[in-house]
């Protein structure tokens, strides 16, 4: 921790730290989930969206929390209570996990990790492992139904997720989350560097794939047809109550904005400005959060426009486009990104 | 002189105290819950849930069993892709003949995709 002047022992770095991502985990998923999921959307649909729980519907999402806390809570009778009872924890994890490496300025990253964007991606999977658990746990068929589709476009779409990110690391040299943001800024564009090196530029197609695998790794529609409401009655989580429900949306929630910020840091040079532009040091401490903010917001906006836009996929047009059109094309990023590194 | 080792474990001891966080996080929250929800056991709460009408048949539906090659091509991709990053990584110092050598493997395995394509298994039906 740079910012004071005398160094904080190792326990106490990571009391801040836990307390910080304890705050930002439900609060981004609650931020999301107000501006874009009630806001946006009911804009989107010409209507107003919640008005009445406090200003402009700002404390909806508060009251509906309260609303799950004190719901009974039933297990179905053949479930398996071990399984069912752990499935949303695992999903929870796994979101708590990715926060580790998103970094939000020059020091503040929970670990900047060597392994960074690995690990980041190693980690966004452990969810799929909590969706199969509730899947079956819940001694439901449709659960079940849909918690083995919901594994197989997972594991599908994780894969141009992991390889539209090798482009970037290809670019970057790097692995680690600061490394990365610093090439970007750092960087230069055929000698220019009014705008550093953004990898959107030269990885668009790496940035489309990432978007539109981030799209299905969180079960949003388009791709939504583990938890298609009007044909599997909810999916693999019908049988939860109360707030074991509520977990499964807070990690859908804040991994996406987990995502969005692990994109903006790959593709857009995430808390950084480029350096050209002189800001100093100290001052990117306080500007960098907001700026990575920033892009989170933009890059959501994306995800959920398209998530309110677009009719469903079935289940075989979704595979069909993960296995035949998505890898493909990020296994052709990836050697032309290379030739690209190789021959400049 | 700090040994490189301890920094290692240390960053991933942190990694660790999140993971134990998120538990945290869940006990508590189901915590303040159990405080607060109430309790009266119906036999007919625990049937499960079928839009309403009585579950008909075993809990566990059967699926079909040709999925496992999603399964096993993923395991194959990712296991490529497990190998992709550290070359990826250390790119520059492998020059042109790296680049050739991972080309020629990608090239390797999308052979095996384009096979499980024309023989017809990744049709989800």
């Amino acid at each position: 921790m740079g910012l004071l002047a005398f160094e904080l022992a190792y326990w106490q770095q990571t009391v801040i730290k836990m307390l910080v991502v304890a705050v930002a985990v439900p609060g981004a998923a609650f931020v999301l989930g107000y501006v874009f999921l009630f806001k946006m959307l009911s804009f989107m649909q010409s209507r107003l969206g919640p008005m009445e729980a406090g200003p402009y519907g700002t404390l909806q999402l508060i009251a509906d929390g309260v609303k799950f806390l004190q719901k009974e809570d039933i297990l179905p009778d053949r479930a398996d209570r071990f399984v069912f009872k752990a499935a949303p924890a695992v999903v929870l994890i796994s979101t708590f996990l990715l926060f580790v490496v998103i970094p939000a300025g020059p020091n503040a990253i929970v670990e900047d990790l060597g392994v960074g964007i690995f690990f980041a991606l190693a980690v966004s999977s452990l969810s799929v492992l909590g969706v199969l658990m509730a899947g079956w746990a819940s001694a439901n068929k449709f659960s079940l139904m849909g918690g083995l589709r919901a594994t197989g476009q997972l594991i599908a779409y994780e894969l141009p997720l992991v390889l539209a990110v090798v482009g970037v690391v290809i670019q970057a040299g790097t692995l680690s989350m600061q490394g990365i943001v610093n090439a970007q800024s750092g960087g230069e564009i055929f000698g220019w560097g009014g705008l550093g090196n953004p990898f959107l530029l030269t990885q668009f197609l790496g940035l489309v794939i990432f978007m539109i695998a981030v799209q299905a790794e969180l079960t949003q529609v388009p791709f939504d047809m583990p938890v298609a409401e009007s044909e599997l009655v909810g999916g693999y989580h019908v049988e939860y109550t109360g707030f074991r429900f509520l977990f499964f949306f807070m990690g859908e929630f804040g991994t996406a904005f987990a995502f969005a910020a692990i994109a903006a840091t790959l593709f857009l040079g995430g808390w950084a400005l480029p350096d050209s532009w002189g800001v100093s040091g100290t001052a990117m401490h306080v500007l960098g959060p907001i700026i990575l903010v920033a892009k989170v917001m933009i890059l959501s906006f994306f995800v959920f426009w398209v998530r309110f836009t677009y009719p469903r996929f079935r289940e075989d047009q979704l595979q069909q486009l993960a296995w035949k059109v998505l890898i493909p094309l990020s296994l052709v990023n990836i050697v032309a990104t290379g030739i690209l590194k190789v021959a400049f | 002189m700090p040994n490189p080792l301890n920094e290692l474990l240390r960053q991933y001891l942190t990694v660790a105290i999140f993971a134990g966080l998120g538990l945290a996080m869940v006990g508590a929250m189901l915590g303040v819950g159990w405080l607060l929800r109430p309790d009266r056991p119906e036999p007919q709460k625990y049937i499960n849930y079928e839009s309403g009408v009585d579950p008909l048949g075993v809990m566990w539906s059967q699926s079909q069993i040709r999925y496992y090659v999603f399964a096993l091509l993923f395991v194959l991709f990712d296991v490529e892709a497990v190998f992709i990053f550290p070359w990826a990584t250390r790119l520059e110092a492998y020059g042109a003949f790296g680049l050739i050598e991972m080309a020629v493997f990608i090239f390797i395995l999308a052979l095996g995709l384009v096979y499980a394509w024309r023989k017809g298994v990744l049709r989800w039906v």
